[in-house]
């Protein structure tokens, strides 16, 4: 049996059961390893419950820094019955199991081609803790224990990083050192040393951070002025708001108390969404957090602020649909749903953030420009950015940049008598100027309604009045264009007549696959895509390439429907590469389809294609 | 076109308030809805209790969501900012409103069907938070702008126009409003403007959830025997418990603590809500007993009018967050957002 031999560069998963703690020290190991300066992205794969059913966490280890899912496994932590077959079945032959083997394993439930570790530890385990939660939490402290131990993590890297988690609460801080150094020493004394999977020290992590694409895209909100904030529960994006919540907490509460935001945790979507408009429409700045169906509650007021051109930030953490779909599971698979939201001619702004750095970024950037724009804006996470950390370039901020509140005239220029029609495109832009109530006695009054109006917001049902507004919305729409983040052209190393578009979490996998692709010889322009209207640039980018690839993690090409139809493409021109199992793309998935639509095998690349 | 401009002038002679404002100048464009609306009245009431209030039309925002009652904040308060929203979704959206600026006054009219029905949900959550607002039902039992279909609130046994039965329960807005926590509940009834107008004013001064289901007869589609909607039902059977005043702070008043035929209830603001006992046996500041009355008086056929509930310690959303007293549509960069500085000690937390 030949053994997988790795320095830097595995895939652990740990298989657990949920509700039983496992989270925590799942991620202390992760970050351990990133602590040794070697660059980790870790994945959580649970299931739409609380407690009892089968959850996982994969660790992908990757001195070269790849920071997409890999696929298969090289060391499994099965810690769960229930999953242990298929558990067993997902090791790459010449892999590794670690086992509990306080009950004797049969040898039919083992693999010849993998080898096992075997630690007695839940006997270990009642043997020092008698209170059954004790033992519980502290099982998953004692392998983790014997597994930095197994891979070569040191003992104070992992020490350091439970005293900061104990930090303040000292009395749990030695009972879990002493779970740490029970599963090192038996590890040292049981398991084979030195073992073939290893992290060795490295300086690959540098200044980045270590973050959720939720949490900073809430950290988005509060840098973006966010100050009202309405959502209703739903995974994946529930984090998102609680996230704001601690952030507004602790960096919005004035000293006597009181608090410089308002978080309402609504009825349904529908009034998070209408709560939402009312404070945009009032002249705060105000979001929602939510998944596909709330998306698909909201549909009938994202008509409203478009027609009323209400600023609205809505972030959608997608998931796999419907209501019981894969709410647990990513996809990108709203695409559409948002871009043409609600009924009658609606368009909508989306913005694709790649990771959590840009999570935060478009986070605040969205609030910039739903209030130019006076129109919703989407920024469009997925589970597999919103709720796993990834590691990713810090944060940064400008002191000097101001909020852009768009067009709002204000008491001020109302007194001075500048005259007002709320939808009178005086720039040519397709903007127009609105004011907020309660902003003067007499002037800039105006009543909002849908598209029942004249350029002066007066009510009318006058076919010409309609077809102004439309066309002028349609102008708007054209400015967005030139506002929203531009696409980011990646060029391949030697000129190449093959094109990949892609956006959103599948960043990551994509940078290995071009790279991995390149390395066979197949040379690739690639064109990230980061919002919705579309810069001129991507469809210069399709013209400009005989083959082009757009790849999609749903199952309709909803990016490709919207690029053919808005940018008026050949849909021949545009070969879609899709990925919908709920799981992350990978990039093993990307080179497989990019090479065999290429009539390629991975020997012969020549980086010469015939379509 | 079905917007019609009123006429700005008036007669010289016209009383200015306060504000130096006169009548006139709280009205709106002129109704388009049917001649002899009830609709048209709670316009006029509104109009009157914010000018006797002397409140600055433009302090005040008016929403609504769809139906004929939701036409109808064109019809008043012309120099307010206005949201004629969706659905049965006023609520949410006046919610928000009043989180982004809690300075403003905010009136939401809505009618039987749009609260009722499609936005019971709505008006119960924004009921239940305590959303600093006057909340309006103009009911009248029937959905109007769609030609007379029954609404949540047609009354068991009443007939539609063409003679259909309605076998439904009917909800009642009132008694919902004050078990979910409305701290200002009121009835009344379009054609009595003396009990009206006080009831409109107490609502714009208390700080909270005020909450007023006005009976609207609708002259197109229930104003027929067989319906306990329209103008002579409810004229036959409108049980006013009390008559209200509504006394301002600054007004030289002797308050009146003793159980009589007159009862003060003051609010937090300063405002004395004086109330003029009809029913003797009716306190409105006793939430159970007040539920206890209303059922026994609706067994009984009658329609129960007056103040009927009032909170004299009223806490409003606002309260319950603990936000600043200064609007957060008014806060700015520093108020907002914490700087460069602090996020590289986020960052920092996340290696």
């Amino acid at each position: 049996m030949s053994q997988l031999i790795r320095v830097n560069d595995f895939v652990i998963k740990f298989a657990n059961v949920n509700g039983s703690g496992s989270a925590s020290a799942n991620t202390l190991f992760a970050k351990s390893i990133l602590r040794m300066g070697v660059p980790v992205s870790p994945r959580n794969i649970f299931p739409s419950n609380i407690q009892g059913l089968p959850t996982w966490y994969e660790v992908r280890v990757s001195e070269k820094g790849w920071l997409g899912r890999r696929g298969g496994v090289d060391l499994m932590v099965a810690m769960n019955q229930q999953t242990w077959d298929v558990d067993l079945a997902e090791i790459e032959s010449g892999g590794y199991l670690f086992y509990d083997s306080t009950r004797a394993v049969p040898a039919s439930k083992l693999r010849r081609d993998v080898t096992a570790l075997c630690m007695p530890l839940t006997a270990m385990c009642n043997e020092r803790y008698k209170d059954a939660r004790q033992r519980q939490v502290f099982k998953n402290i004692i392998y983790v224990g014997a597994l930095s131990q197994l891979i070569g993590i040191e003992r104070d890297v992992v020490a350091q990083l439970i005293g900061e988690q104990y930090k303040g609460k000292e009395k749990l801080l030695q009972p879990n050192l002493d779970s740490l150094d029970l599963g090192r020493t038996w590890a040292a004394a049981n398991l084979p040393s030195p073992f073939e999977l290893k992290v060795e020290r490295r300086d690959n992590v540098g200044e980045r951070i270590f973050v959720d694409g939720n949490a900073a895209a809430a950290l988005g909100a509060l840098y973006g002025g966010a100050s009202v904030a309405a959502w209703y529960p739903i995974t994946p994006s529930s984090s998102l708001a609680e996230s704001f919540q601690k952030y507004c907490n602790k960096f919005r509460t004035n000293p006597d108390g009181t608090k410089r935001f308002a978080i309402i945790q609504a009825e349904d979507e529908l009034a998070s969404i209408g709560m939402v408009i009312g404070a945009a429409w009032n002249g705060a700045r105000a979001f929602t957090a939510t998944a596909g169906p709330g998306i698909s509650l909201m549909q009938e007021f994202l008509g409203l602020a478009y027609f009323a051109e209400i600023p609205a930030v809505i972030f959608n953490v997608q998931r796999g649909g419907p209501s019981t779909g894969m709410p647990t599971r990513t996809q990108q698979s709203d695409v559409l749903s948002c871009a043409y939201a609600s009924h009658g001619d609606t368009k909508h702004v989306l913005l694709f953030p790649e990771d959590p750095t840009e999570c935060f970024h478009f986070g605040a950037e969205a609030f910039d420009l739903a209030d130019r724009l006076q129109t919703p804006v989407f920024v469009m996470l997925d589970l597999d950015i919103g709720m796993n950390d990834r590691l990713c370039e810090p944060f940064t901020w400008d002191d000097a940049k101001r909020m852009d509140r768009g067009k709002v005239m204000g008491t001020k220029e109302l007194e001075e008598g500048r005259p007002f029609g709320r939808y009178r495109d005086v720039d040519g832009d397709g903007i127009t100027v609105r004011t907020w109530p309660g902003s003067h006695p007499t002037r800039g009054s105006f009543f909002t309604r849908g598209t029942t109006k004249d350029r002066d917001a007066k009510y009318s049902e006058s076919g010409p009045d309609y077809m102004e507004n439309m066309t002028r919305l349609q102008k708007k729409f054209e400015t967005a264009a030139g506002l929203v983040p531009a696409p980011v052209l990646r060029s391949a190393v030697e000129p190449t007549s093959i094109g990949v578009v892609y956006y959103g979490s599948t960043s990551p996998a994509m940078d290995e696959a071009l790279v991995l692709l390149a390395a066979e010889g197949l040379h690739i322009d690639a064109l990230r895509v980061r919002a919705f209207p579309f810069n001129h640039e991507v469809p210069a980018f399709v013209a400009a390439h005989e083959t082009v690839f757009l790849i999609e993690q749903n199952r309709d090409a909803q990016l490709k429907l919207l690029l053919v139809h808005e940018c008026q493409i050949d849909p021949n021109h545009v070969t879609s590469v899709l990925h919908y199992d709920g799981t992350p793309i990978t990039a093993r998935f990307i080179v497989r389809a990019i090479r065999e639509r290429c009539g390629m095998t991975a020997a012969v690349g020549n980086g010469k294609v015939k379509r | 076109m079905t917007w019609i401009a009123r006429p700005k002038f008036h007669h010289a002679s016209l009383t200015k308030n306060e504000q130096g404002c006169t009548r006139r100048d709280y009205e709106g464009t002129i109704s388009t809805l049917c001649a002899g609306c009830g609709h048209d009245s709670i316009s006029a009431a509104i109009v009157q209790a914010f000018y006797e209030l002397s409140i600055a039309p433009h302090r005040v925002a008016k929403l609504s969501g769809i139906g004929c009652s939701s036409k109808t904040p064109t019809y008043f308060l012309g120099a307010s900012h206005g949201f004629n929203s969706v659905h049965g979704r006023m609520p949410s959206v006046l919610t928000g409103a009043n989180l982004a600026n809690r300075d403003l006054i905010y009136i939401g009219v809505s009618g039987d069907g749009d609260s009722a029905s499609i936005g019971f949900g709505q008006f119960a959550h924004s009921i239940r938070r305590g959303v600093d607002m006057i909340y309006i039902v103009e009911n009248n039992g029937v959905y109007g702008l769609t030609k007379g279909q029954r609404s949540a609130t047609a009354d068991e046994g009443t007939t539609m126009k063409k003679g259909e039965v309605n076998t439904d329960k009917p909800i009642d807005m009132i008694s919902m409003a004050i078990k979910l926590g409305a701290s200002y509940v009121g009835r009344s009834f379009s054609g009595d403007k003396e009990q009206l107008i006080p009831l409109i004013k107490g609502a714009i001064q208390h700080r909270g959830a005020a909450f007023l289901d006005v009976i609207s007869p609708c002259v197109a589609f229930n104003n027929h025997a067989g319906s306990t909607k329209s103008y002579d039902w409810v004229r036959e059977h409108n049980e006013a418990v009390n008559q209200l005043d509504v006394m301002m702070d600054h007004e030289e008043m002797v308050l009146q603590q003793s159980p009589g035929t007159v009862e003060d209830v003051a609010q937090p603001d300063g405002t004395v809500l004086r109330l003029h006992k009809i029913a003797m046996d009716f306190d409105p500041t006793d939430r159970i007993k007040a539920l206890d009355y209303l059922e026994r008086h609706a067994a009984e056929g009658e329609l129960v009018t007056g103040l009927l509930y009032v909170d004299r310690k009223p806490k409003d959303l606002h309260d319950h967050l603990g936000t600043v007293a200064t609007p957060l549509n008014t806060l700015g960069e520093s108020d907002l957002c914490p700087g460069a500085k602090t996020l590289s000690a986020i960052n920092a937390s996340l290696r």
